[in-house]
């Protein structure tokens, strides 16, 4: 009933902003919020006469679905670590931890959405298109790779950049070349590196120098490792759990786990990419372990798989279908460089403590290059195929 | 394995197994019993249900017609003429927008008079009298060719003839059961199309059913069995798995029913346009099949055989993939086997993308439907969604049974790029071997009109 008495309400206003309407100017916007509340009465009127029942929203929402294991986690642990920084016994799943990092993440959250979402409305209404839903995906993404302390305009100039320059230049959601949110993850890397890099960013208080009891480092095991102290890196089942410093989204393995099962189990996420990302990492790993220069080449290679943002990337940034590789031999090309990139740069190169983000943006660049040669090789099967003329 | 397998020598190494592809089980299929068409005095020919043809109006309006009679033809072939299944009136002569034909209407008259065409064997007669005897019959428009799945042009001599003995499309015909007595109809129908190729005729099976004694012991036939889901019965995918057409190349295809009606044609010396469907689809009280005449108003035929329900129904003819949407008061088309009446899907539906979706269904995973049992399914003609640029991949080529890339193909096609059209297998492909790519398609694109464009395109292109 209720649904009615809304429908009615909807249907009354709509002429406003339709054309001709006062308010026609605001047609997308409008156009987005009913479809928001309402699947449109719109009918197959070319071709099949029968649509399948998902659509991008759907899709946008089990994606974020999926994010939630990860989100949960990122909340408890950013109170865990917090209280555990300043001395103060609390238990990891507590209401006191929970409430904490939720105050902290949040507000993030909220600045990701409001900014992405605000900039999509204004281009989609100057462009007269629909909203897109893409940025549904991206605005959760944004605040899980973040560092909690991370300064909340910074997030706002981030999410900014990332959507103009990231996708909007490009023509929009479908159209970019790079993964939104990473590339506002790298914006902030170059631009603001002091306050994404370092041992004090990963636990909220840090860096406003809240105190830190002794013998408390706050580094994050990438940190510790890239260091030289591999003695003092987190056991695997702690990595695994996710019970570490680090980005709010990315620590626990087994959350991103739970996600990546439901991407794979609703067949929105490519299990493909996501298993050819961790055999490029596994294989890396290995070639370094038999390498082994130097201590953290001898880090056993499975450990990569549940340090840093390694598995997250792996699940939700490296299978966003519009910027990687778009045939399916071509993903596990993209998805095996991915994880063979990622190792590389983590543990090779001292600059930067994580591989993952670049070796993503670096085969999102590779990945038209990629999906060009298995067509190309489908277009020479065909030519062979017509019989020579004498 | 059924036996009769034994008795062509199939062994089942030889089955072609079609692995991607999606079978929508919907409510309402056809029970196997086959009722009288009510009577109808009203007959069309629609010059839209054909492809590459640009017609030419024959008769007048007030003219009188036999069975057999022209209506009218293709301009740049005028041997290709499409006429009237009864004798009778020319009772209206529909015109659209820009004057295009659309329908020609036909009353029946009272005393049924007939054409005369030839009788015989056609495997004693010369290709020629056989193309002459299937122009005049008004039957060439049956045969269809590939490349760009248009009506077949007659200065081609095709490499070979593919045949589709099942249809594999949700609700579709049962082939054997329509022509269960007609064997000697449509082998003689087959032995006029063997005169027609320098090549081959095939005819493509179910493997999961033993063929009956109609398709089965078909002389100098090449056999092939197929087994998997849809588009599994297309001939379009069965052609890409036995021999894919290249570039230059042109192959014919024609339905079973069709082969019979040219095959009668032969034995009888006239036109007989009886035509069998099935009448399905959730809409329908009881869904079954119906003997009728081609082109016959389908009203008679619904009449007191629609649910009453709260949405409107919508009359196809065709499957819910491929076929039109003719309204209530339309005509059964000229190719259609099957007439599906489904719910109108006009309505809004409060946070539709968001609810678990128990009685949703989905090729994904992503509603909670799919993990529910469920023997069939009442889809309604909602778009569940709007338009977007392309985003997932992967979809397409889930129900694509094809070594072809569908999306980059149907980028060339909105791009206008003839040259990658060519080189990503535009030859091979017609719009339904694309239907189910447009039915699970997240971004709701419209994969059959755009295919239709490359298709015209490049057609254009080529006569040049």
């Amino acid at each position: 009933m209720k649904a009615k008495k809304l429908r009615q309400l909807i249907d009354r206003v709509k002429p406003q902003f339709q054309k001709g309407g006062k308010l026609a100017k605001l047609h997308s916007t409008f156009d987005a919020f009913e479809s928001f509340l309402f699947v449109p009465d719109r009918v197959a009127q070319n071709g099949a006469h029968i649509r399948d029942s998902i659509d991008l929203k759907r899709t946008m929402t089990v994606v974020i679905l999926a994010l939630f294991p990860a989100l949960i986690f990122g909340m408890l642990n950013v109170g865990f670590q917090h209280f555990l920084s300043v001395g103060k016994d609390v238990a990891f799943f507590s209401w006191q931890g929970f409430g904490f990092g939720f105050l902290k993440v949040f507000p993030i959250i909220v600045v990701s959405y409001v900014t992405g979402l605000g900039i999509e409305f204004i281009f989609a209404q100057v462009k007269g298109h629909e909203v897109n839903e893409g940025f549904l995906v991206s605005g959760m993404l944004i605040p899980l790779i973040m560092p909690v302390d991370v300064p909340l305009w910074m997030v706002a100039l981030a999410t900014a950049f990332a959507v103009v320059f990231g996708k909007e230049v490009f023509g929009g959601t479908g159209m970019n070349v790079f993964n939104p949110a990473l590339l506002s993850r790298v914006f902030l890397f170059f631009a603001y590196p002091a306050f994404m890099t370092g041992d004090k960013i990963w636990i909220a208080g840090l860096t406003k120098g809240q105190g830190v009891i002794d013998g408390f480092s706050g580094a994050t095991p990438l940190g510790e490792a890239a260091a030289g102290h591999i003695d003092k890196m987190p056991k695997f089942i702690d990595m695994f759990l996710g019970t570490i410093p680090g980005s709010i989204g990315e620590t626990s393995t087994l959350a991103i786990l739970i996600g990546a099962i439901i991407l794979v189990a609703t067949g929105i996420g490519s299990w493909k990419i996501m298993v050819s990302v961790i055999l490029g990492g596994l294989f890396m790993g290995g070639i370094l372990n038999l390498w082994g220069a130097n201590s953290y080449m001898h880090v056993p290679f499975y450990y990569h798989l549940v340090m840093g943002g390694f598995a997250f990337g792996a699940v939700f940034m490296a299978t966003d279908p519009v910027t990687g590789a778009q045939t399916e031999k071509g993903k596990w090309i993209y998805g095996f460089f991915i994880g063979l990139m990622s190792i590389l740069i983590r543990v090779v190169n001292p600059a930067y403590p994580e591989g993952v983000m670049l070796a993503i943006l670096l085969m999102n660049v590779f990945a038209p290059l990629i999906d060009y040669f298995v067509v190309q090789s489908n277009i020479n099967r065909r030519l062979k195929r017509i019989p020579v003329k004498v | 394995m059924p036996d009769t397998f034994k008795k062509y020598a199939i062994d089942m190494s030889k089955v072609i197994k079609i692995k991607r592809g999606l079978d929508i089980r919907l409510k309402g299929a056809a029970g196997k019993t086959i009722s009288q068409a009510g009577r109808t005095d009203l007959f069309a020919v629609k010059p839209t249900d054909f492809k590459g043809i640009d017609p030419r109006i024959l008769v007048k309006q007030g003219q009188e017609v036999l069975a057999g009679t022209p209506l009218f033809c293709d301009k740049t072939h005028p041997e290709i003429v499409f006429v009237s299944p009864v004798s009778g009136t020319v009772e209206e002569i529909l015109r659209g927008e820009r004057r295009k034909l659309l329908d020609i209407m036909v009353r029946s008259g009272l005393q049924p008079g007939f054409e005369p065409l030839q009788k015989g064997d056609p495997s004693t007669m010369d290709m020629e009298a056989i193309r002459q005897q299937i122009f005049k019959s008004g039957l060439w428009p049956s045969i269809i060719q590939r490349p760009y799945g248009v009506v077949a042009d007659p200065n081609h001599t095709p490499r070979d003839i593919f045949i589709s003995a099942f249809d594999s499309a949700p609700l579709g015909a049962d082939y054997e059961f329509i022509l269960k007595d007609e064997a000697k109809t449509f082998s003689t129908g087959i032995k006029a199309l063997r005169k027609l190729t320098s090549g081959k005729v095939h005819i493509g099976l179910d493997s999961r059913k033993e063929p009956s004694k109609v398709f089965a012991n078909l002389e100098g036939i090449e056999y092939h069995f197929f087994s998997g889901p849809h588009p599994a019965g297309n001939t379009g995918i069965q052609i890409h798995h036995v021999a894919p057409v290249n570039k230059e190349e042109v192959v014919w295809t024609v339905t079973p029913q069709l082969v019979a009606l040219i095959g009668r044609t032969f034995l009888i010396g006239q036109l007989d346009s009886t035509w069998t469907f099935a009448l399905a689809g959730s809409y329908i009280k009881e869904p079954r099949y119906i003997k009728g005449i081609r082109g016959m108003a389908i009203a008679p035929v619904l009449a007191g055989q629609l649910q009453e329900q709260e949405l409107p129904p919508r009359v196809i003819s065709g499957n819910v993939l491929t076929g039109t949407n003719i309204g209530e008061n339309g005509y059964l088309g000229y190719y259609d086997s099957v007439v599906t009446v489904i719910p109108e899907g006009k309505y809004f539906d409060l946070f539709g993308w968001a609810m678990p979706g128990i009685n949703k269904f989905s090729m994904s995973r992503s509603f909670l439907s799919s993990f529910l049992p469920k023997k069939s399914w009442d889809i309604d003609t909602n778009l569940k969604g709007g338009h977007r640029a392309f985003v997932m991949t992967g979809q397409y080529e889930k129900v694509f049974p094809m070594d072809i890339y569908p999306v980059h193909l149907l980028k060339a096609v909105i791009t206008n790029d003839v040259d990658k059209m060519e080189q990503l297998g535009i030859y091979e492909v017609i719009e339904e071997d694309m239907a189910l790519c447009e039915f699970v398609c997240t971004s709701k694109t419209d994969v059959q009109e755009i295919l239709r464009t490359g298709l015209d395109l490049i057609r254009k292109e080529m006569s040049q």
